[in-house]
This record gives C-alpha cells, structure tokens and sequence, in this order.
C-alpha cells in the first residue's frame, strides 16, 4: 500500500493526555471483563506492542494492585507478507517465566488494520503454549478488516480512507505519546 | 541484505551484526516445545556436500527443518558425481529442481563462486578446499559474544594448522570486521605469510604459543589437517603436540576469563589435550549447539525476504 508522504498533512487524534486515558481505560476494561485480572498475561506485539502491555500492567496494579505477567510475542516470522517484502529484522519473544498454559492470554497492539498481524500471532501463540482463551486490546481501531477478527478493548475507533496512514508514538520508542492521522484528503 | 555467503568478505560489520542478533531470537526456539518456524515453507534447500561433513550437514539440516523449508540431501557418494558429472551439470539439474538454496561444501577452493554464476538460488559457502567456511566463523563469533559479552577489541590466538584451515581464513575476515584483534600462532611451515598479511592488516602472526596465551581473551585451536598435507610440515605429532598442543599447564596461562574454542573435529591429544576440550573453559559443545541457530538466522535472512 501507497505510504503518505512525509510531508502529507496530519491531524493529531490523541494527544499525551488524551492517551494516557485511554490506556487507564482499557485498563479499567480489562479488569471488568475478566473480573480482576486473575490468570491473565499481557503479551505485546513488538515494536509498540510491548511498552503498551507494561503501561496496562502498571495501570492494572495501580487500580487494584494485581501483577499481571507481561511478555512479548515476535510475530515476524508468522507473517503472510514475509517474502512479499524485503527481510524483516526479528523482534523479540519473551513469555513470563509462568508460561501460557492454561491462562487467559491478552494479545496488545498499537493499531488494528487489516487483522493479518493478529492472525499471524495466533499462530505464533499456538507455538509457544495452549492458553485457556485469547483477546486482544489495541489502542486504535482504524477498520478495514480483511479477516475476520475484532478486538476485545479499542482505545479509540479512527474512521481512515485506505490512503491515510495512523501513526502511534509512544515514549518509549519514539520519545513522544501521540496518535497521528496522516495523509489524505484534509 | 545479501543474496550470497560465499566469504566471510561478504558480510560487513552492520550486516554480521544483524545475522548474529537474528541468531540469538532463534536461539529461543530451541527451549520451546514446538521447535519448528513457518518462515521457510515451501522453499527447498539443498545441501550439495561432495566432502565428508559429520555437523556442517546436520547443522544446516536441522536449521533448515527449524524453518520449514524442504531439505533434499545430496552427497557426492552414491550419485552421479561418482560417475563422473561435473559441478556445472549438477548445479543446472539442482536449478532444474528449483532449489532456492544451495548449501555447498566441495574440496576445491572456490567452487561455491562458480555455482553462484550457474542458479537462480542462494548460495551458502559449508567449506570450500582450504579457502573458507563462512558459518563456522559466525557461530564462533557468536559464541564469543555470548561468552565474553563483547566482539569489538576482544583479543583472539587462532592456532595451529592455518595453511589448510578454511575456518582460521573465514574468522580473521569475520572477527577483524567485528573489530577483534586477531593473532594467528603456528609452526613457520603452517602459516601462510602473505595470506595472512593480505586478509588484514590488523592480523598479528606469531610462532610462540606460550608468549601468545597470556594476552588473550579466546584461544582458537584448529585441527591439524593431516589429510590435506602433501609434506612433511612438522617432525613429528609429537613435537607439535609439545610446542602447539593446549595441554592443562598451557590452559593455566591463560587469563582466568579467557575460553578455549576448536571447531571440531579434534584430534584429541595433538592439538588439543582431553582435559582441555571437556574443561568448563570450553565452548566446543555449545558451538555445535549455536551453529544451528546462527545457520538458521543465515537461512532465514537470505531466504525469507523477496
């Protein structure tokens, strides 16, 4: 798909506060639906996966004070794309130390698209351990799915034309928190 | 990233680096339950080898099932080759099969070169003649950074049989671009001078083992390649075990940190003493273990992309 340009036009939808709410959100959510979190493991999709499933960690045991484990799941070599593109640097897996088995896993990722890459780590998850039942959070839904999955806990739905990109930046990747719309017809 | 690994000269710093990352991710794989990675599926591999290879083989076998890929094995005994056809005609019946990569060891310098020119695939240099063995030299490189934390300004000793060592050429190519400082020790007759200095400037050479171990933070020995000599390099086996053997007395030199690598297979009391090679200090069975994770990153990164 056609990137935008860099100088294309952006709107900014979430600012620093307005994400930093968010999360607390989901948090709030996650805590809800699976009445207090208890045999739950956040594992983030690198990049911006990751920081994410630690923030909602931290929010959960600020509020009620339960460790949820948190982990990573590298879904690269799961991808569909792989040779459609040049080779992808791996990122990282790294499970509790508590395992999958049997628990509740929560997959986290900065943006929902096409669903390919939540496919993808389906089947990385299913390599790696048999969970109990699977959701995913994700901090914006921009929609046009091409599979058939949804997400459990959205942060913000963005209504985006296929031509607009969305661009998360969070501290701990990119230095800054912020959601971007960029491209378009604006 | 490169379509080739014929020579460690292949590899800049940026790219060893990326491969020698990507291994430590693959590492993983092997404590999980499901050892296998849908990266490869589809592509076949096949490995070409026309010289006896015990782990070279098993290695890249094994990497390459890790992965998914199809593996077909071919060995020059019992094919064709025994009949009398050449590389050139076994390669375009490989790229007739549609192999997407040629793993190939031969016994001629160079023939991996060749059998670029001729498919459409990877290929990946498993040892050519006394020229180079490109992977060995990334699993040892790899082991060290696991070992000692760090490449740039780690000092290595590679001793022995350097002449007909294709592993000493691919690791003083490799581990000066990593930014080691390399030292290759060994009796006059077994090192090559002007191949040493034309490799890299930065390549030390000395004759005297025992002036060398202090001041090194890894020793590599190298099997003395009696099968590849046409003279007489030294006395005697036993002369050369005194003077270039790592016994225990030797291994006391060393500094207390310092490993002690070979890559196999040794001859266990000539350049290597057994108490030596089965010494917490050694890494010999965990560079068979990291071969199959550095040939997986290898496989993967040549492979996985368009």
């Amino acid at each position: 798909m056609a990137q935008p340009r860099a100088d294309a036009p952006s709107k900014i939808i979430l600012a620093e506060s307005d994400l930093h709410r968010v999360v607390d959100r989901i948090a709030h959510q996650i805590l809800e639906k699976t009445s207090g979190a208890t045999g739950t493991v956040l594992l983030g999709i690198p990049t911006r996966g990751v920081p994410l499933a630690h923030r909602l960690a931290a929010r959960i045991h600020a509020f009620e004070g339960v460790e949820v484990p948190v982990g990573s799941l590298d879904i690269t070599l799961y991808r569909d794309d792989l040779r459609l593109k040049a080779t992808r640097a791996l990122g990282r897996t790294e499970l509790p130390p508590g395992g999958i088995d049997g628990l509740r896993v929560i997959l986290v990722d900065d943006v929902l698209f096409s669903g390919r890459s939540v496919r993808a780590a389906l089947d990385a998850l299913n390599d790696v351990g048999r969970p109990s039942s699977v959701q995913l959070a994700v901090l914006v839904d921009r929609g046009h799915r091409q599979l058939p999955i949804r997400a459990d806990y959205v942060g913000k739905n963005i209504p985006t034309a296929l031509s607009e990109s969305v661009k998360v930046t969070l501290t701990e990747t990119d230095g800054a928190d912020e959601v971007k719309l960029l491209g378009g017809l604006s | 990233m490169i379509k080739h690994l014929r020579s460690a000269a292949d590899l800049d710093a940026a790219t060893a680096t990326l491969i020698l990352d990507t291994a430590a991710e693959m590492a993983a794989l092997s404590g999980r339950e499901v050892k296998k990675l849908p990266a490869l599926r589809g592509r076949t591999v096949v490995n070409l080898f026309y010289e006896d290879s015990t782990r070279t083989r098993i290695s890249f076998e094994a990497a390459a099932k890790r992965l998914s890929a199809d593996v077909i094995n071919f060995s020059a005994k019992g094919s064709s080759v025994s009949k009398g056809e050449s590389l050139k005609d076994t390669a375009l019946t490989l790229q007739a099969m549609g192999a997407d990569a040629v793993v190939i060891r031969h016994w001629a310098s160079g023939a991996p070169h060749r059998l670029a020119n001729w498919v459409d695939g990877s290929v990946v240099n498993a040892g050519d003649g006394t020229h180079e063995h490109p992977t060995q030299a990334l699993l040892d490189a790899y082991t060290m950074r696991s070992r000692l934390g760090r490449l740039d300004g780690l000092r290595v000793a590679i001793v022995g049989d350097v002449l007909h060592s294709r592993v000493a050429r691919s690791n003083v190519l490799l581990l000066t671009t990593l930014g080691a400082q390399v030292t290759v020790v060994g009796p006059p007759t077994l090192i090559p001078l002007d191949v040493a200095a034309a490799l890299s400037e930065k390549t030390q050479v000395s004759f005297d083992l025992d002036a060398v171990l202090p001041d090194s933070d890894v020793v590599m020995m190298l099997r003395v390649q009696t099968e590849r000599m046409q003279d007489s390099y030294f006395p005697s086996a036993r002369e050369y075990s005194r003077r270039y053997g790592l016994d225990v007395s030797r291994l006391a030199k060393m500094p207390e940190h310092a490993i002690v690598m070979h890559p196999g297979p040794m001859n266990r009391g000539m350049e290597i003493a057994p108490e030596v090679a089965d010494s917490p200090r050694s890494t010999i069975v965990e560079q068979v273990a990291n071969g199959v994770s550095v040939r997986m990153a290898v496989l993967y990164l040549l492979l996985g992309g368009k």
